[in-house]
């Protein structure tokens, strides 16, 4: 199993006739994921060929559901024009849509997550990676060849952090990792990935990979407390960060006295979450974790 | 990016908000001229992107014209919290019978804005929600209504503001909405004993992922940020000069930060972030190394990429270019890996330049790197 993604899932590309879009449809088909067509009204009726794959392109995401069955949408949509394009998403009834636009106003972001919310969509971003469920669907841009499919579930703010601990940990394998983005406001949080991963069978071990500004981690070292049972990993980043100072991720700030590095980890440890101090480390907490489990569970 | 106080003032006054009469001035001389035209009777305030301007010295009564120039002359020049003052605002004095504190501001776990207000303004307000939580009214706003009259009532009523204080916070939510705004506040807003609302204060925090559609603060006081933090955002870098030695070039925020951090766990500092970004070219990590290797502070360099979209052979190109322009005077640590790692370091074998070493890890990397960083000669 995974959680949000497999390979049953349907993906559609809002903003596929566009260079990122193009580029990244190819790496997803070539990945195994499902693609079943793009969204462009200007190109309604078109097809648009993939190494030898034509895809379909729809007038609205509305036409492209009822055509395909689409049940996931990536978005490679310009920032002036992704609140119209989530919004349309969610009014067609797609389940879960995918935000990989950076650059994204916050007040765009707050009415397009109020409007998914009440229509029931879940939003992975924005200005974040995707998701991918190795060896069987990638919704987003994740490298999808520097990881096996595994017992391990990751959630992060950061898109290069999510490829780095992939690879570190490539024998052991993730069953599904989340790149929910590095904005202030993102449509799918730490705590969310948290629940879906611990209701997931496969899901062994979480790593969570947070960074300064907001409190998420926080909050999720309540959520860990009261209820996960599954082992978790943090790694936190941003421990030289300056007051004050954004560094480069729109809510990567640490205004006053919060958001800092060193409370996010402290909070994390207080409810027993082990918190690397690199990415590397942070690896080999994993691996620790995972072989004092499998001594546990080995039988005499 | 937050607006200086003056600019703060000019939105709020565009909008409807009653403001003090005031004028910036660069000089003591000029600051003398400004309190003259303004009646004599003026606060001096540091214009500086900065809380605390208080606290730190930054803000001065003045009875008249010959004290507004001396207390000019005092603060201009100063440092508050690692900024210099260029500017004083000269505003004119207010009487003032009540202060309240008012704001709107993003709460990131809701996703959506919070009107912040409370009847004991004009101090720390932080202080006041610490240890007097109850006297700090928060009221979410429903992203689909706004603050309208009755939201607003709802606000001041629930806050203990006077009834009129309906018409500051619409107006005031009027200025978040239009210029895109991630945070207003006003502390304190003073009722006159005439029973006018007055905003004494400004503070305004603008997003900048709106500027495509905000173009108006977007140029402003390029002067005024770091030299070099000038030159990188021309070049479309982002960059943030920090205060050690060591220059930290990577893709991607998260792993940036994470360099930065590996290299202070190494007893070293970081001498800047600097985050080429995802799919960088070979002419954008050229861009790159030319900005960190001018800055003098810098003893040597770490660049850390782990290729995702960004190909690494695409990277060690543009160190290689880099290094046809600029005279390598100080190590250079290299991991690439990810996208096309083999090809990329390669590309710097073939290079061999003396002063450029890889690493094979993250953590290698930035040991070998803080370890380069003593033993190499301060330029």
């Amino acid at each position: 199993m995974a959680i949000y993604l497999t390979r049953e899932s349907k993906v559609l590309v809002q903003g596929m006739t566009g260079a990122e879009g193009m580029r990244h449809t190819r790496r997803m088909l070539a990945a195994g994921t499902d693609v079943v067509g793009g969204v462009n009204p200007r190109k309604a009726g078109r097809t648009v060929d993939f190494d030898g794959r034509a895809m379909p392109v729809f007038g609205s995401v509305h036409d492209a559901r009822e055509t395909t069955g689409a049940d996931v949408s990536v978005l490679f949509v310009p920032p002036a024009f992704s609140k119209d394009a989530v919004m349309e998403a969610a009014d067609a009834g797609i389940p879960l849509a995918v935000v990989i636009t950076e650059g994204i106003p916050v007040h765009d972001a707050v009415v397009f997550q109020a409007h998914a919310r009440r229509r029931g969509t879940r939003v992975i971003g924005p200005n974040c990676p995707g998701l991918i469920t190795p060896g069987q669907s990638n919704a987003g841009i994740i490298p999808a060849d520097i990881t096996e499919p595994g017992r391990v579930g990751l959630v992060s703010k950061s898109g290069t952090l999510t490829y780095q601990l992939m690879y570190e940990l490539r024998d052991i394998g993730f069953s599904t990792c989340v790149g929910i983005g590095g904005d202030p406001v993102v449509g799918t949080t730490h705590i969310d990935c948290l629940a879906a991963f611990e209701a997931d069978p496969e899901t062994e071990l979480i790593v969570l990979i947070g960074e300064i500004g907001g409190d998420a981690e926080e909050r999720a070292a309540t959520c860990i407390a009261e209820h996960v049972t599954k082992p978790v990993v943090a790694y936190v980043a941003g421990f030289t960060a300056p007051e004050g100072r954004t560094m480069g991720h729109a809510g990567a700030i640490v205004s006053g006295s919060s958001g800092t590095a060193r409370a996010k980890k402290a909070a994390l440890e207080a409810v027993g979450v082990r918190v690397g101090e690199t990415p590397s480390a942070t690896a080999r907490l994993v691996r620790d974790r995972l072989a004092s489990t499998d001594g546990r569970l080995a039988p005499g | 990016m937050d607006l200086y106080e003056h600019q703060a003032r000019e939105l709020f006054e565009e909008h409807g908000i009653l403001v003090p009469r005031a004028e910036v001035a660069t000089s003591a001389e000029e600051a003398r001229a400004c309190a003259a035209r303004l009646g004599g009777r003026v606060l001096v305030k540091a214009q500086v992107k900065a809380g605390g301007r208080g606290k730190a010295g930054g803000v001065k009564r003045a009875a008249d014209p010959p004290a507004a120039e001396l207390m000019a002359r005092q603060i201009l020049g100063m440092d508050i919290k690692g900024h210099t003052v260029r500017a004083v605002m000269l505003a004119q004095s207010v009487a003032i019978e009540s202060e309240f504190y008012v704001s709107y501001a993003l709460d990131r776990a809701a996703g959506q804005f919070l009107a912040i207000a409370s009847a004991e303004g004009g101090m720390d307000i932080e202080d006041v929600a610490a240890t007097r939580p109850e006297a700090v009214a928060r009221v979410p706003i429903d992203p689909g209504e706004g603050v309208v009259r009755h939201k607003a009532a709802e606000i001041a009523a629930a806050a203990g503001l006077p009834a009129e204080a309906a018409d500051t916070l619409t107006a005031l939510w009027n200025v978040l909405i239009r210029e895109d705004a991630l945070l207003v506040e006003v502390n304190p807003l003073v009722r006159t004993p005439q029973g006018q609302l007055i905003a004494l204060d400004a503070k305004v925090t603008l997003d900048d992922n709106a500027h495509f559609r905000q173009a108006r603060w977007g140029v402003q006081d390029t002067a005024y940020d770091d030299e070099r933090e000038a030159v990188a955002a021309a070049k479309g870098l982002t960059y943030v000069k920090l205060d050690g030695q060591v220059g930290v070039i990577g893709n991607g925020a998260g792993l940036v930060m994470a360099t930065l951090d590996a290299v202070a766990g190494r007893g070293a500092r970081p001498a800047n972030f600097l985050d080429i970004g995802g799919g960088a070219s070979a002419q954008v990590m050229a861009d790159g190394l030319g900005v960190v290797l001018g800055d003098p502070s810098v003893t040597c360099v770490l660049v850390n990429v782990f290729g995702g979209i960004t190909a690494c052979d695409a990277v060690a190109d543009g160190i290689v270019r880099a290094l046809e322009s600029v005279r390598l005077t100080k190590p250079l640590v290299v991991r690439l890996d990810g996208n096309n790692a083999a090809r990329g370091r390669a590309v710097l074998d073939a290079c061999a330049h003396p002063l450029v070493e890889q690493a094979t890890t993250m953590d290698g990397a930035a040991r070998r790197a803080a370890e380069l960083a003593h033993v190499a000669p301060a330029v």
